[in-house]
C-alpha cells in the first residue's frame, strides 16, 4: 500500500534507535518507528512493555537516553483522563495554548466537530465521561497537530460510548489527517481504528500487522491475541 | 442530589418545583426544613430571654451583666450621640491596613516559595520557626518597638494575618494537580501562561481558605492590640467603659466584635462562591 511511500514523503514522526532506561532496566531498547501523516498506528502490548513510555517520550514529557525523535511540530496528546481544567469553560479549555486572537472561534469550530458546538460556555463538571473526552479530543485537534498521541483515551468509557468515540475519532482523523499513535491494550479497538498495528514486547516492536487489507481482521485478531499471550481456552467451532 | 439538602440550602425556590414533584413528599420536605430552621433558633432566643428576665428581676446585677435591652439602648445612644461610629471606623481601618500589609507580603512570599525551591530553602524554615510562636506572645516586644500607637496595632494585625495566608498560598501551589501541569506542557504553555492558567487557579481554593482564616486572626489581633493603650476604637471604648463599670458598653463592644467577625466571614464566603463557582465544594447548585 501507500503507507511506506507516504512515510518517506511526509513523516509525522521518525524515531531512530530510541532508548530509555530507568537505572539498569531498559524500558525501550533501540526502537525504530516512522508514522506518516494521515496514518493511524495502534500500539498494543502487555502492561509494562514500554508502550506508554514510548508515547511519553514522543510527547516530550520524558527525557530519552539514546536515539533520535524527529517531528516537524509538537505533537498533541489525549490522555486516559480528560485533564480538563475545572475552572475554565469548555471553549477556554479547548483554546488552551492557542494565541488569544480568534481563540474562541477556533475553539467553537473544534467543539462543533466533536458534537458539542452549543456548549462553549458550559463547565467541565457538567459533562459525562464521554463528553469530557470529546472536549479533550477537540483540544488536541484545534492545535492542528501533525502527530496525535492517544494514551488509552477510551479505556475509562463504557462499551457503547467507546464505540461512538471510535467512529468519531476515525472521522476526525480522516478529515485532519494527522499521524496517529494510539496506545491501547484493546485488540478490538486497534483493529477497528488502525491502518497498522504494532505489538511491543521487551522495549521493541515485536510484530506488525495491517488489518485493513481484505480478509485480514479475523486472522489478525487471532494472531494478535496469541502474540499478546492470550491462550484460546474455548473449544474452536 | 437529594431534595432534602436542596431545600436545606435553598428554602425559597422549593415552591417553584413543587408542581413537578409528587406533592406529599415535596411538602413534607419543605416543612421539615423550615421546622429545623425554626428549631435551631429556639435555644439562642430562649437564652437571651432568660438573660433579660434574670437581669430585670435582679438575679444578675447590672454590674455583672446588663439586660440585652439595656445593651441595645446603649448601642442606639452611643451611635447617635456618642463616638461609636467613629470608633468603629477607626477599628475597621486598623484591621484593613494590617490585613492589606500582612496579606500582601505573605502572599508574595507564599508565591515565591511555592514556585522556587531556592526561595523555599532560604525563607521557609525561618517562617516556620517564627510561626511556632503564638503571635500574641510578641505583643510586649511589639510595644517596645512601636510604642502603643497605630503602628503597634497594625503590625500585630499584619503579623496575625501573614501566617495563614503564607502557608495556604504555598500549600495551594504545591497541591496543583501535576497531571494538569503536564497537560500545560503538552499544550505548549509558556511559564507565564502556566502560572496564570493552571497554577494560580488551582491554588485559589487553598488561598481563599487562608484569607478566611486570616480574617479571623486579624480580628483576634485587633482586639488584643486595641485593649492596650488605644485612644480610639472599639477596644478603647471597652477599656474606657470598664473603668466606669459600664458593663452595658463592654457587652456592646463584644457584640460588635462578634458581628464584624460574622460579616468578615460572610464576605470571605461570598468571595469563595464567586471565584470558585467551578468548584463542586464551593459553587452554588446552579454553578
Amino acid at each position: 500500500m501507500s503507507a511506506p511511500l507516504l512515510a518517506q514523503v511526509a513523516p509525522a514522526v521518525r524515531v531512530a534507535g530510541l532508548t530509555r532506561a530507568y537505572g539498569d532496566r531498559v524500558v525501550i531498547d533501540r526502537l525504530d518507528l516512522t508514522i506518516a501523516r494521515g496514518e493511524f498506528v495502534a500500539l498494543l502490548g502487555e502492561s509494562g512493555c514500554g508502550k506508554t513510555t514510548l508515547l511519553r517520550a514522543l510527547a516530550g514529557l520524558d527525557p530519552i537516553d539514546g536515539g533520535r525523535i524527529e517531528a516537524p511540530r509538537e505533537p498533541a496528546v489525549v490522555f486516559q483522563e480528560h485533564r480538563l481544567l475545572p475552572w475554565d469553560s469548555l471553549w477556554r479549555n479547548v483554546s488552551l495554548g492557542l494565541p488569544a486572537m480568534g481563540a474562541r472561534e477556533r475553539a467553537a469550530a473544534a467543539l462543533a466537530e466533536v458534537g458539542l458546538g452549543g456548549r462553549l460556555d458550559d463547565w467541565p463538571r457538567n459533562l459525562s465521561g464521554g463528553q469530557a473526552q470529546r472536549v479533550a479530543l477537540a483540544r488536541a485537534l484545534v492545535q492542528q497537530p501533525e502527530l496525535l498521541l492517544l494514551d488509552e483515551p477510551f479505556a475509562a468509557l463504557d462499551a457503547l460510548t467507546r464505540i461512538r468515540m471510535h467512529v468519531l475519532v476515525k472521522d476526525l482523523v480522516a478529515r485532519h489527517r494527522p499521524g496517529v499513535l494510539l496506545v491501547t491494550h484493546d485488540v478490538e479497538e486497534a483493529i477497528a481504528l488502525a491502518d497498522r498495528i504494532l505489538v511491543m514486547r521487551g522495549g521493541a516492536i515485536a510484530a506488525e500487522h495491517r488489518p485493513t487489507e481484505p480478509g485480514r481482521p479475523a486472522a489478525t485478531r487471532a494472531t494478535l491475541l496469541a502474540e499478546l499471550g492470550v491462550e484460546h481456552d474455548l473449544p474452536s467451532a | 442530589m437529594t431534595h432534602a439538602d436542596h431545600t436545606a440550602s435553598l428554602p425559597l425556590p422549593a415552591r417553584a418545583g413543587e408542581r413537578a414533584q409528587p406533592r406529599a413528599r415535596r411538602r413534607r420536605a419543605v416543612v421539615g426544613a423550615r421546622q429545623f430552621v425554626i428549631l435551631s433558633w429556639i435555644a439562642p432566643v430562649l437564652l437571651v430571654l432568660v438573660w433579660e428576665v434574670l437581669a430585670r428581676t435582679g438575679f444578675v446585677t447590672p454590674q455583672v451583666l446588663p439586660a440585652p435591652s439595656k445593651v441595645l439602648r446603649t448601642a442606639f445612644k452611643l451611635a447617635t450621640t456618642g463616638s461609636l461610629l467613629e470608633d468603629l471606623g477607626t477599628s475597621l481601618l486598623r484591621a484593613a491596613a494590617g490585613f492589606a500589609l500582612g496579606g500582601t507580603i505573605a502572599f508574595a512570599l507564599g508565591i515565591l516559595v511555592g514556585f522556587s525551591r531556592l526561595a523555599e530553602a532560604l525563607v521557609d524554615r525561618s517562617v516556620q520557626m517564627v510561626r511556632a510562636i503564638p503571635f500574641l506572645a510578641l505583643l510586649p516586644l511589639v510595644i517596645v518597638w512601636f510604642g502603643v500607637g497605630e503602628g503597634q496595632k497594625i503590625f500585630l494585625v499584619a503579623l496575625g494575618v501573614a501566617f495563614p495566608i503564607y502557608i495556604n498560598t504555598t500549600l495551594g501551589i504545591r497541591q496543583v494537580d501535576p497531571k494538569l501541569m503536564e497537560l500545560g506542557r503538552v499544550q505548549g504553555l509558556s511559564t507565564r501562561q502556566m502560572i496564570i492558567r493552571i497554577i494560580l487557579p488551582g491554588a485559589l481554593p487553598s488561598i481563599l481558605t487562608g484569607v478566611r482564616y486570616s480574617l479571623a486572626t486579624a480580628w483576634l489581633a485587633l482586639v488584643v492590640a486595641e485593649t492596650i493603650g488605644a485612644q480610639a476604637g472599639i477596644g478603647f471604648l471597652a477599656m474606657d467603659a470598664r473603668e466606669f463599670l459600664r458593663t452595658d458598653v463592654v457587652v456592646l463592644t463584644i457584640v460588635i466584635y462578634a458581628l464584624i467577625g460574622v460579616a468578615a466571614d460572610s464576605v470571605a464566603r461570598l468571595l469563595e462562591r464567586r471565584l470558585l463557582a467551578w468548584h463542586p465544594n464551593f459553587g452554588g447548585a446552579g454553578r
